[in-house]
């Protein structure tokens, strides 16, 4: 396995006996904690916050499972495999949004909410307006993340298990829906923590057996890799060839992850604000130690495999741990690897299906269409309704989407979250005098000025569309639209202040410390 | 009765803000330095190890450790104050 690194002789791609015995062992342990979840799942409650039964900490690790993508395990790995040190500042990027949630979202929103972060925002509000807006930043928040997922899943499965790509977006689409439809936030919970402990347990492994090669010194492992490709992969490079660039996309991520729907929703299924606390302690834990991790598999897969014979097998670079696995452990580990992306990716999409879901029912139908007055078992049966519209848009999104490149749609669902929900959400947590009509501006401006400025970017003029120069010169439109979403937001509660809304406050501020009981 | 709770929101917020403030300071400050000074950040501390790499590092260790001491914070001060508040209510 150490001989000479740059032929690309790899069996990723063809029917791997691990892969797929994995896969079946996976398949057939989540699909038993789907059956052991839909007997107890009964309710809304249950279905949309697992009863408020999980700890904090095993909420910490299904949210590392919720947050952690494919993309971030393969794309960083891979990223770092191609231009070394680049790879660590984005990394950084990922890991600071969860203080932020932490600090200013975590508990409010538990002692606030029940299923959705509308239900926070719309407090003291008028429900009808708030509601629709705030569902459709949630499902614009989804649909892109969820086109990022599939066309992911599509690809990255396709090239690990030797299927086509409709078919692996197809295989995706049902068996997250299983689980979803059935199982409720409790079996994507549990997902969410095997995934988690899986992903985690392989990347050490990994990182163990790169450094054993290395004495045991990351130094030793940079050093090698400079020698052979150059001092330039320890130092920053493309990624911060335009600085404003990375700080608009540095504002997004820091603030984006306040606003994704399917994270938030997971402080639900904690029984109070003190295990909602604890669960991001964790995750935040998890997470950076995920992507020091990465950056060391990243190095490990440039020296021991070779930056050619990773490009030979993907041009993006993205199969640069499994290759990694494979030169490190044989098809068996190559085979664990796919497992566990396959897995990865499973994880993620359910957490966004449900956060969707949770908005057409709970937000839409429950809400603004019922008022909120709707039978139990009418409820349960418009969220499980939802979901299967979700899951197979899930899957005609991904097919539709098939060969685009489809990498900034992350960093879209990033800025709208950034934009577009976290200026309403710390608008209405901390701010006495926020309205109704500053809530539906703050939500509207932030995810319409995102989607139009991203229109207008290089991303999409220059890469996708071949125009000269694009209108807007940021390729991710935050340092921008942030500032907007929250002028929106204050200008229009300054020019017609709601009085209810006001003398609610404190009724609200109190919930918020003491919670619901 | 309600000034306390008000009180006891406006620590918390405080140092949610404090706290905040510092993690922003601390990603941006490294995303500037690499932008804007990456002759100094490319240096190698010891061989194999640039300044970046352990700037990052940190970045990420600093994260973590921001959220333990809100925890910590939140787990010993404010769980107390609002466990005396409860108390108090229920007189």
């Amino acid at each position: 396995m150490n001989s000479a690194p740059q032929v690309p002789a790899t069996s990723l791609g063809e029917p791997n006996a691990t892969a797929i015995a994995f896969f079946f062992v996976f398949i057939a342990a989540t699909l038993a904690i789907t059956w052991w979840a839909a007997r107890k799942t009964k309710t809304t409650e249950e279905y949309f916050a697992a009863g408020r039964s999980i700890s904090g900490r095993q909420n910490g690790f299904a949210l590392a499972g919720d947050y952690m993508s494919a993309a971030s395990f393969l794309g960083i790995a891979g990223l770092v495999s191609q231009s070394g040190f680049d790879g660590l500042i984005y990394s950084t990027g990922w890991l600071v949004g969860w203080p932020v949630v932490l600090f200013l979202i975590a508990e409010p929103l538990r002692n606030l909410g029940k299923y959705t972060f509308a239900d926070v925002v719309s407090f003291r509000l008028k429900q009808t307006p708030v509601r629709v807006s705030a569902a459709i930043g949630t499902l614009a928040v989804v649909t892109f993340y969820l086109i990022a997922q599939m066309v992911g899943a599509g690809n990255l499965i396709a090239l690990m298990f030797g299927l086509t790509y409709e078919t692996a977006v197809v295989i995706v689409g049902i068996v997250m829906l299983a689980y979803v439809l059935f199982g409720g936030m409790i079996a994507t919970t549990w997902v969410q923590i095997v995934k988690a402990v899986l992903l985690l347990g392989g990347a050490a492994l990994l990182t163990f057996l790169t450094l054993a090669q290395f004495n045991f010194s990351p130094a030793e492992l940079f050093s090698k890799a400079a020698e052979t490709y150059g001092t330039a992969v320890l130092a920053p490079g493309k990624q911060v060839a335009n600085p404003w660039d990375a700080i608009s996309l540095g504002l997004a991520l820091m603030f984006g992850t306040a606003g994704l729907p399917h994270i938030l929703m997971r402080f639900y299924t904690v029984p109070d604000a003190k295990a909602a606390r604890q669960s991001v302690f964790w995750a935040t834990g998890l997470i950076g130690s995920f992507y020091l991790m990465t950056f060391i598999l990243g190095f490990g897969a440039m020296v021991i495999v070779g930056q050619e014979a990773i490009t030979a097998v993907d041009k993006g670079g993205n199969m640069a741990a499994p290759l990694l696995a494979e030169a490190l452990g044989g098809t068996s580990l190559l085979g664990f690897i796919a497992a566990v992306a396959f897995a990865t990716i499973l994880a993620v999409v359910a957490g966004l299906t449900l956060s969707g879901a949770a908005a057409l029912s709970h937000d839409l139908w429950v809400s603004v269409y019922r008022k909120g007055d709707a039978p139990r078992e009418e409820q349960l049966r418009v969220a499980r309704m939802a979901t299967i519209a979700l899951g197979i848009v899930a899957i005609l999104l991904g097919i539709l989407f098939k060969g685009q490149n489809v990498a900034f749609m992350v960093g879209l669902a990033f800025a709208v979250a950034a934009s577009g929900n976290f200026p309403a959400l710390v608008l209405s947590i901390f701010w006495r005098n926020f309205t109704t009509g500053g809530a539906v501006a703050s939500i509207i401006v932030g995810t319409a000025a995102s989607l139009l400025l991203i229109a207008a970017s290089p991303t999409i003029m220059v890469d996708l569309l071949g125009a000269e120069a694009a209108w807007f010169p940021l390729k991710n439109p935050a340092l921008v639209t942030i500032p907007l979403g929250f002028a929106a937001g204050i200008l229009v509660s300054l020019l017609a202040p709601e009085k209810s809304a006001q003398d609610a406050y404190d009724a609200k501020e109190r919930r918020m410390i003491m919670g619901a009981d | 009765m309600h000034h306390e709770i008000q009180a006891l929101a406006r620590a918390r917020w405080r140092i949610a803000i404090a706290l905040s403030i510092a993690v922003f300071v601390l990603y941006f400050g490294f995303i500037f330095a690499v932008a804007f000074a990456k002759e100094t950040i490319a240096q190698q501390v010891i061989p194999g190890v640039s300044l970046g790499i352990i700037l990052g590092a940190l970045v990420i260790v600093g994260a973590w450790l921001s959220t333990w001491i809100y925890v910590s914070w939140a787990n010993r001060h404010f769980d107390e104050r609002l466990s005396a508040l409860t108390k108090g209510e229920q007189k």
